[in-house]
């Protein structure tokens, strides 16, 4: 039997080293990928959660969470491909013919 | 004491009908050959126009729970409800009014619009966390779908990618906040998650979560530091589309904030009509301090910006942070001028918006300040409805802007915190400089072509629908300022 508090710990492990890639990395694939390692930890501490309560609510949201998470990355990679066509790059440092 | 599932379709109808209405497009557009017609927008039109008046009006305290506690179904809710419907009834008329959709298929964008507005009652209406989270998406989606819209230009595409990464990232954080209150309370619902976090002693877990859930609302209202996304956004858009995100989203992201807030962090008081923490959490200094660095930002930088739609971006952050004032004294007055600032900054800023779409209209997507100048001669009505706004969103009396602004700081000092009312007055004059120099340019300056902009027979009329509340609602807000009063009320199970 794992402790509650290491599926905890493990979750807060994976949100910051979401955070890490969304704020350090350049490449708005990899961004795209690091939101997503922000939702998958997000959903480990639901689940957790859920079945250190015995309630299924949990688990249920952790599947909401999968399921937004798909519609946004659809999104997100079809704007991916449409800005690659114009502007050849997907760098966000090249991102700034809009600034303050 | 929450309604069943059956039970609940009849406190349903608005949401039913946005839905059938998307339906219909979605059919409409399937079958149709010609996916460019106005036939969509008129639709939509229809749909939207049912919508509101099946909002209706709910009596006083008949406040019920529906969908299994999923959702509320009171005053605070319709009147959310009914506000957002009007934007969106407006910006249709935009869209159908701008130059910018010609020769494009418009079938699609009518759909992303109405998904919002589905969104958006869902988000106003939400006492469930994962109503509310799966609501604020559906807000989400369709904006990322509707900033990129011309996805054939770099300026629109690009506003969407940065769009994506920033509302995915505090969506993020906010149900990893929702995480904790749900390890901590067992439960989604938000009335019981508010009892429960009362009961036991738990801050500093609470503290993390009311600060990453607020990252999650902050985003959706354009608040300073959660703001980046909005000016390239609102720039990018095309232009009816920035029009709608500068008022519907921000207007139910305020209503979640406000229920979320005042339902887990917060309880009424029953000796002083007024609400009270339920924890060590100081959340309302937190606000405080948020909305006076937004309304700063917001404007000093708004003074810089050459283009309008750009500068009205960084407006309506500041405006975001009048409004947050209300937000953190815990009391119905500040609530109410909330609401009653929502409904003349519904006028005031989309008037603005449906002149920036005439004159872009006329200049070929010209959208800089010099591309106002001589608007004066050249369209003296647009011309003269626009500096009402600007003045209105200024707050000088006699507009509507003044009357917002006079609830809003009259109940700041009210509850005592001058240093608040001290920032947001000095940003008022700033606030001044900067819409002023939109409206001298339009009648001081010498345009560079003086040909005459003809203004439609329906723009005008919808300009002037705009114009008429901003001036009525300065001299005599009565009845507004009571319906503003009567939708405070939420109910909490």
């Amino acid at each position: 039997m794992v402790e509650p508090s290491a599926y905890l710990l493990l979750s807060a492990i994976l949100f910051c080293i979401g955070v890490v890639g969304v704020v350090m990395r350049r490449n708005v694939l990899i961004i795209l990928m690091s939101v997503e390692l922000m939702l998958n930890g997000v959903n480990v501490a639901f689940v957790a959660a859920g079945s250190y309560l015995g309630d299924v609510a949990g688990g249920i949201f952790a599947f909401m969470v999968m399921t937004v998470a798909a519609a946004e990355a659809a999104v997100g990679l079809a704007l991916l491909i449409a800005l690659y066509r114009l502007k050849e790059t997907i760098d966000v440092t090249e991102l700034r013919i809009l600034k303050w | 004491m929450s309604l069943g599932n059956l039970a609940s379709v009849g406190y349903f109808l608005p949401e039913l009908t946005v839905t059938a209405t998307i339906l219909l497009l979605i059919l409409m557009h399937v079958v149709t050959k010609s996916p460019r017609s106005n036939a969509f927008g008129f639709l939509s039109l229809v749909g939207v126009g049912a919508a509101i008046l099946l909002s209706g009006i709910v009596p006083a305290g008949a406040g019920k729970s529906i969908f299994e506690g999923m959702a509320a179904y009171d005053g605070f809710a319709v009147f959310f409800k009914v506000l957002t419907a009007l934007a969106t009834l407006v910006v249709i008329f935009m869209t159908m009014d701008s130059r910018e959709m010609d020769g494009r298929s418009q079938a699609e964008y009518y759909i992303f619009l109405l998904s919002t507005l589905l969104g958006m009652f869902l988000l106003s209406s939400a006492t469930d966390i994962v109503m509310l989270y799966l609501s604020l998406e559906l807000v989400s989606i369709p904006s990322y779908l509707l900033a990129g819209y011309f996805k054939g230009r770099e300026r629109s595409t690009e506003a969407a990618m940065k769009y994506v990464v920033f509302g995915a990232t505090a969506s993020g954080v906010m149900i990893y906040g929702f995480s904790f209150l749900f390890g901590l309370t067992g439960t989604t619902q938000i009335a019981e998650i508010g009892r429960s976090l009362a009961a036991g002693k738990a801050t500093l877990p609470m503290l993390l979560a009311s600060v990453m859930v607020a990252v999650g609302f902050g985003y959706k209202i354009a608040a300073v530091p959660f703001h980046m996304w909005s000016p390239d956004v609102y720039e990018g858009a095309p232009t009816p589309a920035t029009a709608f995100f500068s008022v519907g989203p921000k207007a139910a992201g305020f209503a979640v904030l406000v229920r979320f807030y005042y339902t887990v962090f917060a309880a009424p008081d029953p000796g002083s009509a007024l609400w009270r923490l339920t924890s060590a959490v100081d959340w309302p200094l937190l606000f405080a301090a948020l909305s006076a660095v937004t309304m700063t930002v917001g404007n000093l930088v708004a003074v810089k910006q050459d283009n309008v739609k750009r500068l009205l971006a960084y407006s309506s952050i500041a405006h975001a942070g009048y409004m947050l004032m209300g937000f953190v004294l815990l009391s119905p007055a500040g609530l109410k001028a909330i609401l009653f600032y929502l409904v003349v900054y519904l006028f005031m800023n989309l008037g603005a918006f449906y002149v920036v779409i005439l004159v872009s209209n006329a200049t070929n997507g010209g959208e800089d300040i010099s591309d106002f100048a001589g608007l004066g001669s050249r369209a003296p009505f647009a011309a003269v409805s626009l500096a009402v706004f600007l003045f209105a969103l200024t707050g000088i009396p006699p507009f509507s802007g003044f009357i917002g602004k006079v609830y809003l700081f009259a109940e700041v000092i009210n509850r005592g915190v001058y240093w608040l009312v001290v920032v947001a007055g000095l940003n008022s004059v700033v606030a001044l400089y900067y819409y002023a120099r939109i409206v001298r340019s339009m009648f001081l300056d010498e345009p560079t072509d003086t040909a005459a902009i003809a203004v439609p027979g329906v723009p005008r009329a919808m300009l002037l629908l705009m114009v008429a509340p901003t001036l009525i609602l300065g001299v005599y807000w009565e009845p507004v300022a009571r319906i503003a009063s009567d939708s405070i009320r939420m109910i909490a199970f």
